[in-house]
């Protein structure tokens, strides 16, 4: 794997902890949105010589993941005027330990992984800790933004994974799950202004709460 | 042993009150200000140094004791270092270990004496030393043990500078975070903004300055001189590295250490003037998110080990 692809995927890694360790709604939606792009570059950069199936999926991926959802996402922070701090469950600090003991977990799984791999056990690793940090993201946060950051998170580990079988998954297949997280995404975002415009907050443990 | 190690070791000696200077100055313009002189830390040494100290009576000998135990141990840590880019004054396999232990032992010396006044505001200062002491020195160990990785030595001198090259050539994005990651623990050590802010003089905010308040004089003066030094070893931590190649020639070995150490300091200007200093709760944060950094930098780097 050559230095460029290397430091793409160090970077997506470190666009996970700028999500777990900020206080800012924006920046966390922002970071993810930085995290789509370089998902989008990363077939181009990680295998050698270009097929028209790539370019198209970096295309699709920059232009949904990069720009189009976290505009809306930031359109629906501003929209719903919700606070703009995080409210973890789980404090800042603690989420960075957290996440880094996901981080050494998920390399040292990915050495031993019977996965037939086009680029480097490094892409595997990446994947594996983009996928987790998504899950406590989703799971340690009370905001219903930062739950949809978790999920669109989880997606690029998903993502990720895919792209070790980049060749082998048909094209369509990848068009459609790109096609599903931005549909879903968008009826998050809508669900989110909704609760917000009703229940005056989007903090998803009140919605226990709820009753006739 | 080698001359042009203390040659090297001399020049840092003397030129390192410069370097606070060449961060405010540079922070100064930055933000559309003149600011004071680059040399204003010697003026002030000279100053402290022709007064007598004032000690209080509540005080007893571990305050006198603790400007000197700090300043000897940065001497002997700036031994270890290979400051003219490849050899020590004195160097041993683990001499790292001994490098953050006299970081440690100089911060130790320092609340030790801020307790000893009985003040409260000192007290609090060096609880808050403690905190970003307890964060550094695991995130400096930690850096110490990828270099390690890197390198394969065991001694300051064979993980630093040019034993880097072949790392620097496999593995550059981890060695960036390295590099990066002591750059921040620099700004920590050296008590700069957004760790500390060594222009304020509120005793609720400070942390490295409230702690020497009662001190004064030579003592103060002694004190003022190792945190520069602390400033100078650390950046010349970052050069080693961040910088894989050296000039063959000592002189210009020598030239190349006084202008990466001139270049960090004016990097540290312009984080000072790009940010403000951070909410107290926040610096743990900081400093983890440096050791997060660390460690991933860490598990790259023992992927190809």
């Amino acid at each position: 794997m050559s230095g460029l692809a290397e430091l793409l995927l160090v970077l997506v890694v470190l666009a996970n902890f700028v999500v777990l360790g900020t206080a800012r709604l924006s920046t966390c939606v922002r970071s993810v949105a930085m995290q789509g792009i370089l998902l989008g570059l990363a077939p181009v950069l990680l295998f050698p010589g270009w097929s028209a199936h790539r370019m198209v999926l970096a295309a699709g991926t920059i232009v949904i993941k990069g720009l189009i959802v976290p505009r809306f996402l930031l359109w629906a922070i501003r929209e719903a005027s919700v606070r703009r701090e995080v409210e973890p469950r789980l404090g800042y600090g603690a989420s960075l330990v957290v996440g880094t003991i996901a981080l050494a977990l998920a390399f040292a799984l990915a050495e031993r992984w019977p996965l037939p791999v086009e680029g480097g056990g490094l892409l595997v690793a990446v994947a594996v800790t983009t996928l987790v940090h998504g899950l406590f993201v989703l799971t340690a946060r009370r905001k219903a933004i930062m739950q949809v950051v978790g999920y669109i998170m989880m997606e690029n580990g998903i993502y990720l994974i895919g792209l070790t079988q980049a060749e082998r998954v048909p094209f369509l297949v990848e068009l459609g799950v790109l096609l599903d997280v931005f549909v879903g995404i968008f009826i998050m975002g809508i669900v989110v202004f909704h609760i917000n415009r009703e229940f005056d907050s989007i903090d998803a443990s009140r919605l226990t709460e709820l009753a006739e | 042993m080698s001359p042009s190690g203390i040659v090297a070791l001399g020049a840092v000696l003397a030129l390192a009150p410069a370097l606070p200077g060449v961060a405010t100055r540079t922070r100064s313009l930055l933000t559309g200000r003149r600011g004071p002189p680059v040399l204003q830390l010697y003026f002030e040494l000279a100053k402290l140094l022709r007064k007598r100290a004032v000690v209080s009576e509540a005080t007893g000998a571990v305050f006198r004791a603790a400007p000197v135990v700090g300043l000897v141990g940065l001497v002997i840590a700036a031994g270890l270092l290979p400051l003219d880019g490849r050899t020590a004054i004195g160097g041993f396999a683990g001499d790292f270990l001994l490098f953050a232990g006299l970081l440690a032992v100089g911060r130790f010396a320092v609340m030790l004496a801020a307790f000893d006044t009985g003040s409260s505001f000192e007290g609090m200062g060096a609880s808050r030393e403690a905190m970003v002491g307890a964060f550094v020195e695991g995130a400096l160990l930690l850096v110490f043990a990828a270099l390690a990785l890197a390198t394969g030595g065991a001694s300051l001198q064979t993980m630093l500078g040019p034993p880097l090259a072949g790392a620097w050539r496999a593995q550059w994005p981890a060695l960036t975070m390295l590099g990066l990651a002591v750059f921040v623990l620099l700004l920590a050590e050296a008590a700069r903004v957004p760790v500390d802010d060594p222009a304020t003089h509120l005793e609720l905010t400070m942390i490295h300055e409230v702690t020497i308040l009662d001190h004064s004089g030579p003592d103060l003066a002694l004190l003022l001189y190792g945190a520069s030094l602390k400033f100078a070893l650390l950046a010349a931590l970052v050069a080693g590295v961040t910088v894989p190649l050296v000039p063959r020639s000592s002189a210009l070995a020598l030239l190349a250490l006084l202008g990466q150490l001139v270049l960090v300091a004016v990097a540290v200007g312009g984080v000072e003037a790009a940010m403000a200093r951070l909410r107290l709760t926040r610096i743990p944060q900081l400093l983890l998110a440096v050791t997060a950094l660390v460690t991933f930098a860490t598990i790259l780097l023992l992927r190809r080990a």
